[in-house]
């Protein structure tokens, strides 16, 4: 597949902070006594495909939660494609992407007008709209079936177009929760090309999944134990780091540590 | 003896048949034997337990479990096999403990009949038995279920897709936790879209599309790939993924993890190296094992549905 648009993200984002998408500094939540998430300090470069591991219940929702703008922090600070978690959140969930294996297109709608909507949500221009699409169908071989219903489609095509479409408007950032769970072997590794395509553009790529072979194809990747931020390097790092020879083995010998079960 | 056999089943839905779930399924499971049927979202895994479970009816086809006919004989059916569906069913107004009773209730027992059988997995949860089932995290939900399935000692049980969603150390112990159960003498059907399950599987059928695509033990799936394959890494794997796919020797590739994988046409070893090394970058090839995500993937090709992969 070629790459044919993006051009726009190529420059730096204003507000960008010296190159990094996400800055953390002592993250937290907590609800009543319970710490969903105990200071995590972490930063995410631009064009990078992060990854987010973490056991069930580690924290990994609550997080993702924060920074995407929509629930606030207990304490800590956090900037998002330059933006506040505090005050400006409203901008960050301009500025983001995001698609989930449970949530992502409408079903009753075609697929021309699911793109229609989401980059309606966003604002986009008609011409942009227009223009942009045929560039996405062609680049997804969907032009054929553009006005079909989403429903019609295999559940391999209907991640690909999703993701295609949380990142129609060109964010900063996208966050990916699972994006491929249930899908089969050829398709999760179509899904992950289109995923370095969109990194290669510029659009930063937070992603979390319980595909050990996919944390390999991050750049980085981080590991939630209880909360907290346990690991963090590349994963031929994190191996060296921790004596392991796959990154199965080092999520095991991490997240056997944790002492909470969701 | 079979203790599940599965003839021609064909499942349609629609007004219309439009949508064919399940295209002529058959297979049978040997008495105490864990089958694990292994595919994606769409294969066809659901329908195909419900049918077993006497909860849909087949379009076509004839199936039993345990010898009875799962039509005529759904209500000896029903009381002999436990269900555990992909979707939590149990009462979430209900406690943990009163969840249990009730399932022991309706099947005539009690929990104390058999706790003997539900003992290592119930114990777990049965601190917060006063818990109601709906404030239960992810993983104690999943034990609650296991053990409302289990506790009227069915001779079957079903469980669909009991690990999707769970993270990898859940998943482990989850699967170690099937292995005990298996010892009871308990035959289990166990569906999973995750390819790397397959290995705690006495037997596994590959599903696809709604087509079996292989049914074998884990160890005679892989020794059916009869092609060499590499294992190759390098600096730039992006590079190096288009380099394997240009040449001649390489039939398919794809990435692996933190290796490529090249399926090999012939031997073509040494001709994929000298290829390589042209590229003038530095690379590490050796040979390596196919596993169930490998074979999966050339049984998909080679037997391409005409939906998934146009």
């Amino acid at each position: 597949m070629e790459k044919t648009f993006n051009i726009e993200a190529q420059t730096p984002p204003l507000g960008d902070r010296g190159g990094k998408v996400i800055t953390a500094d002592k993250l937290t939540k907590k609800f009543g006594d319970f710490t969903a998430v105990d200071h995590i300090s972490f930063e995410v470069n631009r064009g990078e495909i992060f990854g987010f591991l973490g056991a069930n219940g580690a924290g990994k929702t609550t997080a993702m939660r924060m920074l995407s703008g929509l629930s606030m922090p207990t304490s800590g600070k956090a900037t998002v494609a330059g933006f506040d978690v505090y005050k400006e959140n409203e901008k960050i969930k301009r500025n983001i992407g995001y698609m989930s294996q449970k949530f992502s297109l409408y079903e009753d709608l075609t697929i021309r007008e699911n793109i229609q909507f989401y980059a309606g949500i966003y604002g986009k221009s008609s011409k942009f709209i227009k223009d942009k699409t045929e560039v996405v169908l062609q680049q997804l071989h969907l032009q054929s079936e553009a006005d079909k219903l989403v429903k019609s489609l295999p559940l391999g095509w209907k991640q690909k177009l999703a993701f295609s479409v949380a990142i129609f408007h060109e964010p900063k950032l996208v966050f990916l929760d699972e994006p491929t769970g249930g899908v089969d072997p050829v398709t999760r590794r179509e899904f992950w090309q289109l995923i370095y395509q969109a990194a290669a553009s510029g659009i930063t790529v937070f992603v979390t999944t319980h595909y050990m072979d996919e944390a390999e194809y991050c750049s980085r990747v981080s590991i939630m134990v209880d909360g907290r931020i346990d690991a963090l390097d590349t994963p031929s790092g994190l191996k060296r780091t921790f004596n392991a020879s796959s990154m199965d083995e080092v999520f095991l010998k991490l997240a056997r540590k944790a002492v909470r079960t969701e | 003896m079979s203790s599940v056999v599965v003839n021609n089943i064909i499942k349609t839905y629609g007004k219309k048949k439009e949508v064919t779930a399940l295209h002529g399924v058959s297979f049978d499971v040997k008495q105490g034997e864990l089958f694990g049927i292994i595919g994606p979202d769409g294969a066809g895994k659901t329908s195909l337990f419900r049918i077993l479970t006497t909860l849909l009816l087949a379009d076509e086809g004839t199936a039993t479990v345990d010898g009875f006919d799962v039509v005529k004989d759904f209500k000896a059916i029903r009381k002999r096999v436990g269900y555990m569906p992909g979707r939590f069913s149990l009462y979430q107004d209900l406690t943990v403990q009163e969840n249990l009773e009730f399932f022991a209730t309706v099947f005539n027992t009690t929990i104390e009949e058999n706790y003997d059988l539900v003992k290592e997995i119930y114990s777990q949860i049965e601190p917060f038995k006063d818990r109601r089932a709906g404030k239960l995290s992810g993983g104690m939900k999943q034990k609650l279920a296991l053990s409302c399935a289990l506790i009227h000692r069915p001779s079957v049980l079903f469980l669909d897709e009991p690990t999707t969603g769970v993270d990898a150390v859940s998943r482990k112990e989850f699967w170690e936790m099937l292995k005990r159960l298996k010892e009871q003498g308990i035959t289990i059907l166990v569906s999973t879209p995750y390819m790397d399950e397959a290995g705690m599987c006495d037997r596994v059928a590959l599903m696809q599309s709604g087509k079996i695509l292989s049914i074998d033990t884990p160890q005679g799936i892989v020794s059916t790939f009869g092609k060499k394959l590499l294992a190759a890494k390098s600096d730039n794997m992006l590079q190096l993924l288009n380099d394997l796919k240009l040449c001649t020797q390489v039939e398919d590739a794809y990435p692996f993890g933190e290796y490529h994988h090249a399926v090999m046409k012939n031997d073509g070893e040494a001709e994929l190296k000298q290829f390589l090394q042209k590229k003038g970058y530095t690379f590490e090839l050796k040979e390596t094992a196919p596993n169930i995500e490998d074979c999966f993937m050339q049984l998909m090709k080679l037997k391409p549905s005409g939906e998934e992969h146009k």
